[in-house]
């Protein structure tokens, strides 16, 4: 009886202290972020201030209209959308077309070629990334979308195809069988039947890579040389250099507005996201 | 008869899988294999910017060793980071990944909260972070104040500014803690319930249930996480561009600096492969450590 209830007390110390450390993490989540917002409506001199002031005395709203403004925002904007777009729907559709090579068809030297993709996910990019500038430099590629894009309809990644091909290997071949006797062709059987059966596994990948792109920086700043084809992200690092220093206010007004895409469709494709997690869950 | 019936089947599948698995090959060959080969020849030479040169045998190899002092000083922090970085992201997104496998209420709440720095992680919140770690005007130093503490100057800082990277991305590894927790609750509850009727503390089931049945999924984020904080790169060249006095110039960052900086396209290679053979190195003796400790299941 006793033992009873003090193995009662331990348990709701231990939950206890799980939801204290939780809490605490959570603070730590989302603090850095609600800094930043409150930044992006103070002027510089309150900003500018130890001990600084928690709640700004003037909400100057105006940062983002005038840090938005500065350098053709709007621009890199639509840049940014534009690559994004292209580079998910490619990774989506080549990665299952991909993906569906590897499943499904068994021949000699199909293992050989199915590790070396997986093996790809391990290779340092630094060691492709010159030759590969000089290969679209000499293509007249550079400073163009054509290397950010590219890849993404060669495969868009061998993690990518990965998830795909896993999933493939759940579909029982019947599938294939019947739509082979209805006389349908391995083209045809692959769009109408495979396609829409792994479109759960079509839309993490599109959420992931929507995301990926949106935020990545290493390429375009490789490539992307004149300012009005900027992305979001290297306008923003652009704009960082410029006047991060000066105009701290607007510049956090600018970075807060990157982030809302993203968040938006955080928001709305959750789901998808957690899917796509416990697909990567990597087990054999 | 038969016989020619069965390679014709395989001739068909031979067919399909090529060109189903064409665009990828493509790519693997061309943006892959030709450039792995190209740049080690690049390596080789002393080819400037416009991608011509001549062949000066090691001479690459033997500046980046002995002459140019960055390359050592580099290759030391890029280490040192890797050793911050892999362990206390393991040690850390494994704690909390058991932590939100612990039945909690709003989990899903706890969930986006830890992805969502994961996922906005970005030049937005880079730059977020070089706000917060400003030595006279930051969050940081400010909550430091209040318990009487004066915090350092942070990024501008050579002892702390390497530091302060490996903090503003361990707030981010939402991903590995939520890979972590999948992994988790993959194990079979029936596990802890005999372990509990044996009388095994928490403590106790953690290191004989929890850990050994998540060493695959420890074992694959840290062979990931190794490759990639081996190429750590935007962090240090947005907020610091490699100081205070080189303390955060990383690897990728000389690479990236002599070949679109200085146009010293067959050095800036020289020093990749160097990445490389390090990267490699160490992945595959971790690897070859893994029958050891990785459990596989039966």
């Amino acid at each position: 009886m006793r033992k009873n209830s003090s193995y009662r007390t331990r348990r709701a110390v231990g939950r206890t202290l799980v939801y204290i450390i939780l809490i605490l993490c959570t603070v730590i989540s989302i603090m850095p972020f609600l800094w930043m917002i409150l930044t992006s409506v103070k002027s510089t001199a309150e900003a500018y201030r130890f001990p600084p002031s928690i709640i700004p005395k003037k909400w100057l709203w105006i940062n983002y209209t005038n840090g938005l403004g500065k350098a053709n925002f709007l621009l890199f904007f639509k840049n940014t959308v534009l690559v994004s777009l292209l580079c998910t729907v490619g990774t989506v559709i080549s990665a299952q077309v991909v993906a569906y090579g590897f499943a499904r068809f068994q021949c000699k030297g199909s293992k050989l070629w199915y590790t070396l993709m997986m093996a790809t996910m391990m290779l340092p990019s630094q060691v492709t990334l010159i030759p590969q500038y000089l290969l679209y430099l000499k293509m007249g590629m550079v400073d163009t979308y054509w290397p950010l894009i590219i890849p993404a309809w060669l495969g868009g990644g061998a993690f990518n195809i990965f998830l795909f091909i896993q999933f493939f290997r759940t579909l029982p071949k019947e599938l294939n069988e019947a739509a082979y006797i209805d006389g349908a062709s391995t083209l045809q059987t692959f769009v109408h039947i495979m396609m829409p059966s792994v479109k759960s596994v079509s839309l993490c990948v599109l959420v992931m890579s929507l995301v990926y792109n949106w935020n990545d920086f290493f390429q375009p700043l490789i490539y992307i040389n004149s300012t009005q084809k900027f992305t979001l992200a290297i306008g923003l690092q652009f704009l960082n250099s410029s006047m991060g220093q000066t105009k701290i206010g607007q510049m956090m007004a600018v970075a807060v507005t990157t982030m809302i895409p993203v968040l938006i469709i955080f928001f709305l494709c959750q789901r998808y996201f957690i899917e796509g997690i416990k697909m990567s869950g990597i087990k054999d | 008869m038969k016989k020619s019936s069965i390679s014709g089947f395989e001739r068909r599948n031979t067919k399909n899988f090529y060109a189903f698995i064409s665009p990828w090959l493509i790519g693997f060959l061309v943006l892959t294999v030709y450039p792995m080969f190209e740049s080690f020849r690049l390596s080789l030479t002393d080819t400037g910017f416009t991608g011509t040169g001549g062949y000066i045998g090691f001479a690459n190899f033997l500046t980046a060793f002995t002459a140019d002092t960055r390359y050592w000083i580099s290759f030391r922090n890029t280490l040192v980071y890797v050793l911050m970085f892999v362990p206390l992201n393991l040690i850390l997104s494994f704690f909390l990944g058991w932590l939100l496998s612990r039945k909690v209420r709003c989990l899903g709440f706890f969930r986006s909260v830890f992805y969502i720095p994961y996922l906005t992680a970005g030049v937005a919140v880079t730059i977020m972070w070089g706000w917060l770690f400003n030595g006279s005007y930051g969050l940081i130093n400010y909550v430091l104040s209040m318990f009487g503490i004066s915090g350092p100057n942070w990024l501008g800082d050579k002892n702390t500014a390497l530091m302060c990277i490996v903090l503003m991305n361990l707030w981010s590894i939402g991903n590995n803690i939520l890979i972590m927790l999948s992994g988790i609750q993959d194990i079979p509850q029936s596990y802890y319930e005999s372990a509990e009727i044996d009388g095994a503390s928490t403590f106790r089931q953690i290191f004989t249930i929890t850990i050994p049945l998540s060493t695959p999924t420890i074992f694959f984020n840290l062979v990931i996480g190794i490759i990639n904080a081996f190429q750590l790169f935007n962090q240090p060249y947005i907020l610091t561009d490699g100081g205070p006095v080189d303390s955060t110039r990383t690897m990728s960052m000389l690479v990236f600096q002599n070949a679109f900086e200085y146009g010293k396209m067959g050095y800036a290679s020289a020093v990749a492969w160097t990445l490389f053979v390090a990267i490699m190195a160490i992945t595959l003796i971790v690897q070859s450590t893994s029958r050891k400790w990785v459990f596989y299941g039966d």
